[in-house]
């Protein structure tokens, strides 16, 4: 969690939520939380288990060209 | 009585000792259905007395439904951590939690404290870089579990 924490205290368009799965079922099974960490960037990426910060922040900016369910439509 | 063990304070309280900065969380709390409110204001409240930099204000989530939006909080328990700037404003970090910060998730929140509150960030300056070119909104979930 430090890590996107981290990226959203550097860049005012980022926010990291840290989410307690447990608590919230409805959540989880929306994004089909199965294992933990699970990290999911703008509905539109998945990140399973803790990686590399290089790692990590790539795969996280894929989510800005990756279009997500709910905005397929305009791309 | 609180919930930390007296050399787990005493760590706390060494490591809140190095912030520079004052550090504000928001505890979005619910009265009726919401099973772990009481345990997440426990665990909040140990905070400020381990460092004069910490605050924690309550805000009602039902009641305050303003800045709930204001903070895109929908949820509780929900904690939001605002932060700072040079010029002493305050400053949303857009770091959230959802769920009592226990276990793990203490861990975390420490960490978030501890950065908003002055340390130095881990992301290497090519990394920082790659998040300066960032100009359109991100919104990172990480789910986790207390264990």
């Amino acid at each position: 969690m430090s890590l996107a924490h981290e990226m959203a205290y550097a860049n005012p368009h980022i926010t990291a939520v840290a989410v307690e799965a447990t608590e919230f079922p409805d959540l989880a099974r929306k994004y089909q939380v199965s294992g933990v960490p699970k990290t999911v960037i703008n509905d539109a990426v998945e990140i399973l288990g803790a990686i590399p910060q290089d790692a990590f922040i790539e795969q996280a900016l894929l989510a800005l060209t990756t279009a997500g369910p709910e905005d397929s439509a305009h791309r | 009585m609180g919930l930390l063990a007296p050399a787990d304070q005493e760590r706390l309280r060494d490591a809140f000792d190095e912030m520079t900065r004052p550090v504000r969380l928001l505890f979005f709390t619910q009265t009726i259905g919401c099973d772990t409110c009481v345990q997440t204001k426990q665990i909040l409240d140990e905070l400020p007395e381990l460092s004069d930099k910490i605050v924690v204000e309550e805000v009602n989530l039902v009641l305050d439904r303003d800045k709930a939006a204001q903070y895109g909080v929908d949820r509780a328990p929900g904690i939001v951590i605002l932060g700072t700037d040079e010029a002493g404003a305050v400053q949303d970090s857009r770091i959230r939690f959802l769920g009592a910060p226990s276990g793990y998730e203490f861990v975390s929140l420490v960490q978030a404290l501890l950065l908003v509150g002055g340390r130095e960030s881990t992301l290497t300056a090519a990394n920082r870089a790659r998040l300066a070119a960032v100009n359109e909104p991100l919104t990172i979930q990480v789910f986790s579990t207390p264990t």
